[in-house]
Formats: structure tokens, sequence, C-alpha cells
């Protein structure tokens, strides 16, 4: 019973702190709406795209980026969520979960599974302002689309957390950018089909392929148009328990690198 | 005694360098245990252990009876802690705040209610329930991590530097309010750097560069010199 109530606190104040952060929402939501208005308006006319599942006609480069715009949400989300439990205003937060008497792998999921809602209610919000703009899936996307965001704000925020375990150095969020964030994200089918990118390079496409977030984007697309893409989603659970595997591994106190707090 | 603290030979080190030496410390119920040490002397290191934030590789820590590596979750319950980081956020009430830790700490609905109210009665504070904590001052925040502490009654108290930061009034307050848990049957275990905070019949125990120097009265202990002086010369640094 206790693991419940303070499941429900944790996702309770994630959804208070969400309510109360309008600065936080305005944020989150202004990187992918520049990637849509701006540069995917720029690049419709540099990049010619072929009719490819789940697509049944030809699509503008907005409809093609708009998944991989709904995972750059849960990417940031998820890495700034679980970095600033670590090293910033959080910290002493942080503290204080770590000494409730539950389970820590209960406290950090249920950690992670309020970082998540609040992505997914992001990633609703921005499909709601592309629809407003033109760019609309079926009906039945904004519903199949629900539990492939849930699947994905959970591998990312995963990945957050074990980095924020286990690597030192990333003690700012620009580090983060730069080997994490930028490599997964370009490195991915977000802004190009994979076919696109094989054509110039096989090895930069094999990369792209086995990257977790090329997989949680495929998930995402098909979603959005109703249809189940399993590897994608067998691919991307097998990345989430890895990394929270790590994830818990790491906050284990007799292991966890946490211990260079002095 | 039982219900206090129990530290027996604790050691631990960031690679190479002994952040702590075989340490062992009691802190019986009913009685205030300051821990006095300077800045780097391994008190936040025994508080990272006490809060199990980390686990030393040898020695034993019991919390009211609960060995706290064989039970943490047990021991962990019969612990409050105020660190020295701010732990509440300061765009929710006062209440939700402490709502919040009840809840962490398995309690909800009326008793939880209850819980928060009576914390923030005995802290005078009952009136700023309402307030974000943004609007309280930092004597007030600290009260209130000090309220949020006691939510779940826990039988030992462990506050790390309570007192950084505020002005003379509150630091008074704080340490008063601290005595007095004592006083009513807590094991209180306060580290602090700052040696006009520490009573004549408290317990004292200094720690420097991770060894305790010594254990006793804080009357015993400074031999008929001031705190401040005895500190001073027993570990070569300045003491405030």
């Amino acid at each position: 019973m206790s693991w419940f109530i303070a499941l429900r606190a944790i996702l309770h104040r994630e959804a208070l702190r969400f309510v109360g952060q309008r600065g936080r929402l305005v944020a989150a939501l202004v990187r992918p709406l520049v990637w849509l208005f701006i540069f995917a308006a720029g690049f419709r006319a540099a990049l010619g795209l072929s009719i490819t599942p789940p697509y049944q006609t030809y699509i503008t480069y907005e409809t093609y980026i708009i998944p991989g715009l709904l995972g750059m949400i849960c990417l940031f989300n998820g890495m700034q969520s679980s970095l600033s439990l670590v090293y910033d205003r959080e910290m002493g937060s942080m503290r204080l979960l770590l000494t409730s008497p539950l389970p820590r792998w209960w406290l950090l999921m249920a950690k992670l599974l309020a970082g998540t809602l609040v992505s997914i209610l992001q990633c609703m919000i921005f499909l709601g302002i592309a629809a407003i703009w033109g760019i609309r899936p079926p009906v039945v996307g904004y519903f199949a689309v629900l539990p492939a965001l849930l699947v994905t704000g959970l591998m990312l925020g995963a990945l957050g957390l074990m980095l924020s375990s286990v690597i030192r150095q990333l003690e700012n969020f620009a580090g983060v950018m730069n080997f994490v964030i930028f490599p997964m994200f370009f490195m991915s089918s977000a802004l190009y089909p994979l076919w696109k990118m094989r054509e110039v390079s096989p090895l930069l496409a094999d990369l792209c392929a086995v990257n977790p977030f090329t997989q949680a984007v495929e998930m995402i697309r098909f979603a959005l148009y109703g249809q189940p893409n399993l590897p994608a989603l067998g691919w991307t659970l097998l990345a989430l328990v890895a990394f929270a595997g790590v994830a818990v591994w790491g906050y284990d106190p007799a292991r966890g690198v946490q211990s260079r707090k002095g | 005694m039982a219900d206090g603290l129990s530290i027996r030979g604790i050691s631990y080190s960031y690679g190479p360098k002994t952040a702590l030496n075989d340490l062992t410390l009691t802190v019986p119920s009913g009685r205030f245990c300051a821990l006095l040490g300077p800045n780097g002397a391994g008190k936040s290191t025994l508080f990272s252990l006490l809060t199990r934030l980390f686990v030393a590789p040898s020695g034993q820590i019991t919390v009211a009876s609960h060995d706290l590596s064989q039970s943490p979750r047990k021991a962990l319950a019969k612990i409050g802690v105020v660190f020295q980081q701010p732990t509440m956020d300061l765009d929710l009430t006062v209440r939700r705040n402490l709502m919040y830790f009840a809840a962490l700490h398995g309690l909800a609905g009326k008793e939880a209610d209850a819980r928060v109210g009576a914390a923030l009665e005995r802290l005078d504070m009952a009136e700023r329930a309402g307030e974000q904590l943004r609007a309280l001052n930092g004597g007030h925040r600290r009260r209130m991590e000090l309220a949020r502490a006691l939510i779940h009654r826990p039988p030992v108290l462990l506050l790390d530097e309570p007192t950084v930061g505020l002005d003379a009034a509150a630091r008074a307050a704080i340490t008063d309010y601290a005595h007095e848990l004592a006083a009513d049957g807590m094991a209180v275990l306060w580290a602090t750097h700052l040696t006009d905070e520490v009573r004549d019949t408290d317990d004292l125990a200094i720690l420097h560069r991770g060894q305790l120097l010594a254990r006793g009265t804080a009357e015993e202990i400074r031999r008929g010199m001031t705190l401040s002086d005895r500190f001073l010369q027993m570990t070569g640094e300045d003491a405030l």
C-alpha cells in the first residue's frame, strides 16, 4: 500500500510542477516547433521522400519529421529531468527520495514514470499545434501513439537516469547535448529515412538502425497511423530494460558512483 | 539506548583518500550529540552513510535496533534527516511539500493531514501552510525542513549543518528546538563546525580528518577552556 501512496505522490508532485512552471512547458515546445516551422519548411524542397510504410501516399517533409520531433521532446525531457535530479537544485529532493523507506528501484521507476507522463502531455500539445498547422495523422493515431510515447519516454528517461548514475563527466547539460542528444538525434531516422542514409553510407545507416532512438521514432511513426511496429517496440523495450537495469545498479548504494559526492 | 543510533567501526575512502577511519559513536535516546568538525572532516560522508546514499565496506550502523545494511528500509523509516541542501519545491505550498514527504513514508489521507498539521503547529508555522515555499525566508524554510523531518515521528534525528546561512536569531531558534527534541526523548545527531551551537551538557564528538579526536560531554572535553579554543588546539584549525 505504501508503495502506491509514494507512487501517487511522486506523480502528483510532477504534475503540480508541470502546471506551476509554464515557462518549462513553453521552452519544451519551442524547440520542436522551431524544427517544424522553420527547419522542415526549408528542408522540404531539398529532400525528396518516396512512399514508404506506414505512409500510403506522398507526404510532406513536415509530416515525415513529426515522429522524430515527438521523440525529441521525450529525449530532452528524459535527459533534463534525470540530470537535474543529480546536478542542480533537485539534489536535495533526490536525497530525500532515496531516504524513503521503500525499495530504491521502485522510487526510481516512479520518478521515471512521472517524467514520462509530462513528456506525453507535451507531445500531445505539440500534436495539437501541428494539427492546427494542418498536419494531421488519422484520428486513431492520436490514441495509438500514447503507448508508443510511454515506452519511448520511459526508455529515454531511463537512459538519462543511467547516465546520471554512472558517468562522472556529464556535469552539465552542454556535455549531454554534445555527447548524447545530438548523436542520438542525428544518427536516427528522425530527420531522414534510413534508406536515404544508406545511399550515403551503409555503415552510418547500420549505426542508425541499432540506435534505440531510431527504433523509438519508428515505433511512434507507425503508431501515428494506427499500425504496430513490433520489431521497433521490441528493440525499444530491450533498451528500456537495459538502461533501467544499469540505472538501478548505479544507484545501488554499495556500488553506485554516487559515492563520488563527498 | 535501543532506540538510538549506533555507529561501530565505520571506515570509508574515496579511492586512496580516507574520509572516515574506524569511527565508533553512539547517540542514545534523549541525548543531543554534536558532531563538531572543520570542513572536510568527514561529517558529510558520515551523513551519506547514515542515510544510505552509499554504504561503508566495513563497520555497522544500527538505527533503533535495525541494522542499516541488513534491513535498510526499517532503519530508514526510523530516521528523520535535515540535509544541508534544501529538499523542498519552491513552487509548491508548504502543505503540499509536507504531504509529499508524508507519502514517501507511506502516510496518506487523514493520517497524513493530521501529522502535517501537528508538525506545522509544533514549529509555529500553521498559518503559513498555504503559502508557496518561495514566500518564506531562509530561517522559515529551514524550520520547514525540520518540520518535514519529524512528520513520520522518527526516534532518531540527523541534522547536517542545519544552520548554514541563517542569521543569529534563526540559528538560535533551531538549535534550541533540536535540544528540546532531545529532551523529549529523541536521539539527535547534529553536525556542525560552529562551537557556539554546542552546550556544556551535550554529548560531543570531535571529528578531524576522518578520525574521532574526542568523545564525552562538551564540558569534559573543553577542560575549562572555551570550546572554541579547545577545538582549535585539538584540530589546529580555526573554529568560529
